[in-house]
């Protein structure tokens, strides 16, 4: 396996009487781009800021590129780029020259050309940040976590209240963030983004890590397929298993759809039937979370 | 780049932003300005005793303004804009990068000297011209070092301050509270001469009357010496001190609520 950037054990830390991540294990392999998926009041920003040394923890073992984050090491400032939820910049300044005041705290930035470029603030450059749109402001919050050419980027909910199609300019700037071979551990509530961008997905319910792994994983994997058509039941072989009927839909959830299918269809073709509106879906990610997070927001 | 360069190049960054504003960085000049004129025009012309003759009252008016100009650079400028900064992210933004949170507030710190220094020349020169106040020359050293003590205690005191303003939108209105009645009763605005003498006695606990003090002294045209008021100064800087070691142990990075 390559080489460990985040390393956690045992992560824990109250607030008062409510216990916001309690005994959480992490693991980010250099390269990796890793989202954590919860609901609010999961403990995602909680265990980030923790990871980023903007919090103390109560209990557990951190390891980021090698230092603890409580120490508030130089050469970690130096070498991981954070991009908070809520952040302000000097409005009066321009959009280059925000960056280049950034870039100048770190001992190899990257040019400001192509962190303009990274992410498609290119012909802003000389516009005042104050004048920026809430898109354009958040990728110049992420310009700025990148100005020190970081090897580790924290992207704490890149792209909440973006519209879609900023969403997909998001998406493809932090792709090309992996191009380059970044760390990114990036947390977000859209499933869509965790399973479109990550690596793997860590899915956060009540302070701790309840499913793990690539998205692909997480939704196969002895998951449900679920089989529906419209129609009546009447009749169905056993064997399909039991159906669930609603609204004049039939569901069969089954974990061997191939033979399912095989079945159901030679069913309906034995009686000279048609059955409409015939789908078959994979769970997506949602429905994964979904599952998993019943009940805990 | 070593932590001192860090610090200077951030001063520039201050700067920049500072006069990218103009009309905050206008406002920020001819506030002072218009409170000498204002006074001027009600009590300019009265004489009054001051250690060595008689003078106009503009004579002390121009020190008093220079004390209200410093204090509203520093301790109202730091307590008020800083709250500001931390609830946008802004601090906490620096505190993610290798920028060391002392040289943030060192780079804070040295920008508001300078708008001192500048705002001192200002009143100075415009009571020079406007009302025939002799600007300082044998006693420059004293204005010199009672502008630079009073800058570090007020910016110390500014910054401890941050700690109990709860937010930016508390930070005007608590500022104003405290430092709006402590020039009333610290010889700036008026003297105390007629006022009952807990008054005065009060005025006395707290830097800003030691800070005009000073001054008064510095800018008083039969003074024959080099216009240091060590005693004054010195309490200045002991409320500089104390405002320093609570600004250490309180300051927070992050928005309080």
């Amino acid at each position: 396996m390559s080489e460990t950037v985040i390393e956690v054990r045992g992560l824990r830390k109250s607030y008062g009487e409510v216990e916001a991540v309690a005994g959480l294990d992490l693991t980010v392999h250099r390269g990796e781009v890793m989202a954590l998926l919860g609901p609010n009041g999961a403990g995602k920003t909680t265990t980030v800021e923790i990871l980023e040394g903007h919090r103390d923890r109560d209990e557990g073992e951190i390891s980021i590129l090698g230092h603890d984050p409580e120490e508030r090491s130089p050469d970690l400032r130096r070498r991981v780029g954070i991009v908070l939820q809520t952040t302000g910049v000097e409005p009066y300044l321009t959009v280059g020259e925000t960056i280049e005041q950034f870039r100048g705290f770190y001992p190899s930035p990257l040019h400001l050309d192509e962190v303009l470029e990274m992410v498609g603030l290119s012909d802003l450059r000389d516009r005042r940040v104050k004048k920026l749109s809430g898109g354009q402001q958040r990728r110049l919050d992420v310009a700025i976590g990148l100005a020190g050419n970081p090897e580790l980027l924290f992207l704490d909910e890149p792209t909440t209240g973006f519209d879609p199609s900023a969403r997909r300019g998001a998406w493809d700037m932090i792709r090309n963030l992996r191009s380059l071979g970044k760390t990114v551990l990036l947390t977000t509530h859209y499933m869509d983004e965790a399973q479109s961008l990550a690596d793997r997905v860590a899915i956060l319910v009540h302070g701790q890590i309840v499913a793990e792994g690539p998205p692909a994983i997480l939704t196969g994997d002895g998951r449900l397929t679920t089989i529906r058509f419209r129609g009546s039941a009447e009749g169905l072989p056993p064997e399909v298993g039991e159906p669930e009927i609603d609204d004049g839909m039939v569901r069969i959830h089954t974990t061997e759809p191939t033979r399912a299918l095989h079945v159901l269809t030679a069913w309906a073709a034995a009686r000279g039937e048609e059955l409409p509106e015939l789908t078959v879906t994979k769970p997506s990610l949602e429905d994964v979370y979904l599952e998993l997070t019943e009940g805990s927001s | 780049m070593s932590e001192a360069r860090l610090a200077a190049r951030q001063i520039l960054y201050e700067n920049r932003a500072f006069w990218r504003n103009p009309p905050a960085a206008f406002f920020t000049f001819a506030f002072p300005l218009i409170f000498l004129v204002i006074f001027n025009m009600l009590f300019g012309n009265e004489e009054i005793e001051v250690p060595g003759g008689r003078t106009t009252a503009s004579t002390f008016f121009v020190p008093a303004i220079a004390t209200f100009a410093i204090v509203n650079a520093t301790f109202t400028n730091l307590a008020t804009s800083i709250p500001f900064a931390r609830d946008q992210g802004l601090l906490k933004r620096y505190r993610g990068t290798p920028l060391p949170g002392w040289a943030y507030l060192t780079a804070r710190v040295a920008h508001a000297i300078v708008v001192t220094i500048l705002l001192v020349g200002i009143v100075t020169a415009f009571g020079a011209l406007l009302y025939g106040v002799d600007a300082p020359t044998n006693t420059l050293p004293g204005v010199l070092v009672a502008l630079a003590v009073g800058g570090f205690a007020f910016c110390s005191l500014g910054l401890a301050m941050t700690a109990i303003i709860p937010n930016a939108d508390a930070g005007p209105a608590i500022v104003n509270a405290v430092i709006l009645p402590l020039l009333f009763i610290s010889d700036v605005f008026i003297q105390t001469d007629q006022a009952p003498a807990w008054v005065s006695t009060l005025g006395s606990v707290f830097p800003v009357k030691h800070l005009s003090e000073a001054l008064q002294t510095a800018f008083n045209p039969f003074h024959a010496g080099a216009g240091f008021e060590w005693g004054h100064v010195g309490i200045v800087a002991a409320w500089g001190v104390a405002g320093l070691i609570l600004a250490i142990r309180f300051f927070s990075w992050e928005p309080r609520t």
